[in-house]
């Protein structure tokens, strides 16, 4: 399972980043991001790429827990 | 041109997605003291597009200003959409712009010639509207911006604000949407976005809406605004709230670009597209099914975007039919009637 870490960046860098780690076809990933606008983003994304999204939120960081 | 340094690159945040969200800046001036002048049309208070001062029975004088981080790497494309955009705020108020200043913050990174280049588009497209550049201020910063204060004239009976809209007018939007997830998802992957279409998206931002302009004062017209920064939702939400009447969007008829539908669902929406649907969405109700991806569309920020003109339905098919001779993409979008509800009822 691959971990990518997209806190401090603004969209588009998460969405760019998450597209580089699926790339690999791992059947699971852990995305980090900071802001509701790349959490929303990188969800997006996901489930077009065929995963499903589970969103963990702590003060103000979001987890996305990606499985397909 | 392209030059070495991509002027995108230089940007955190392209074009009017730059832009701060309405609600915020609301609360920023709230309580600030003003003059009251019988003489001020329009001011702050309407969040209108520019301010309208009247000087004499037959002169208003319109004042604007807009500047952003580039959207796009050719320096000499950045300077026409720039002015394009600025100057499109006088259209707005149904005025003839007339005079403008340079606003720039340049880095250390761009060289003399790739400068020049910003400017020569912005007097390129100054020139196209009739406008003089004075002057200007330019200062040396982390980010790349241009973009002008504009003047303009108009009379004062034939001021159109964004807070006139009448029931029984039809809308009409002269450009295409979808300019901001397009442009984002070229910045995150040009090969996302083709070249033809980049061009298109390109030229659109940088024509001019003297046109619709043009011809709209021609028109019985209520009210009008342009579609830029805040989107179609937030415009058409503060039209709606200014004419304290209910705006009802035919979701169907909206023109937009239609790959940009494909982009939002891959994620490639501008960060100034939530903060808008923050903004807007408590006036928004939806009375059609629409794809996700197509309120996103609704919600997009527009750098440089068309005119969203309100005018009475029995004037709307000449005046529709005039305007689409010179202004290909114009469609009528939607209607106004009393208010039933909520600000914008979005409808199949």
């Amino acid at each position: 399972m691959s971990t990518v870490d997209a806190r401090g960046l603004s969209c588009p860098e998460p969405v760019i980043m998450a597209r580089e780690a699926l790339k690999s076809n791992e059947s699971s990933y852990t995305i980090m991001v900071d802001n509701t606008a790349s959490r929303e983003n990188v969800a997006r994304f996901c489930r077009h790429q065929g995963y499903n999204v589970d969103i963990k939120a702590n003060d103000g960081e979001y987890t996305l827990e990606i499985s397909k | 041109m392209e030059t070495d340094v991509k002027l995108t690159k230089l940007a955190s945040c392209a074009g009017c997605g730059a832009k701060v969200g309405a609600g915020t800046l609301c609360q920023m001036l709230d309580g600030f003291k003003a003059h009251f002048d019988e003489n001020l049309i329009v001011g702050y208070d309407k969040s209108d597009d520019a301010s309208v001062y009247k000087v004499s029975e037959d002169t208003a004088l319109i004042q604007t200003t807009d500047f952003f981080p580039p959207i796009v790497d050719d320096p000499f494309l950045f300077g026409q959409i720039a002015a394009t955009n600025a100057i499109s705020d006088v259209y707005a108020m149904g005025g003839e712009p007339k005079l403008a200043l340079n606003i720039m913050c340049i880095t250390d990174d761009m060289d003399k010639e790739t400068v020049r280049q910003i400017l020569k588009g912005g007097y390129d497209k100054a020139y196209e509207a009739g406008v003089i550049i004075t002057g200007g201020h330019t200062i040396s910063g982390a980010e790349p911006i241009y973009g002008l204060a504009v003047s303009g004239f108009v009379h004062p009976d034939k001021v159109l604000t964004n807070s006139n809209a009448k029931p029984g007018d039809v809308l009409i939007l002269t450009k295409p949407l979808g300019v901001g997830i397009l442009t984002t998802a070229a910045k995150a992957d040009s090969s996302l976005v083709s070249a033809e279409l980049l061009d298109r998206l390109y030229r659109q931002m940088a024509t001019l809406n003297k046109a619709a302009r043009d011809i709209m004062v021609k028109y019985p017209v209520n009210s009008c605004t342009d579609v830029t920064g805040f989107a179609l939702m937030g415009h058409s939400f503060e039209m709606a709230q200014g004419s304290n009447v209910t705006i009802h969007i035919d979701s169907s008829s909206v023109p937009y670009h239609r790959e940009a539908l494909e982009m939002a669902d891959m994620g490639m929406i501008p960060a100034g597209a939530y903060r808008n649907r923050e903004y807007a969405q408590s006036g928004v109700t939806k009375k059609a099914d629409i794809p996700l991806a197509l309120e996103d569309i609704f919600y997009d920020p527009q750098t440089s975007g068309g005119l969203l003109i309100s005018l009475p339905k029995k004037a709307a098919p000449a005046f529709l039919s005039e305007l689409q001779q010179s202004v290909p993409d114009a469609r009528q979008i939607g209607y106004v009637t009393e208010f039933v509800g909520n600000s914008i009822l979005i409808e199949e």
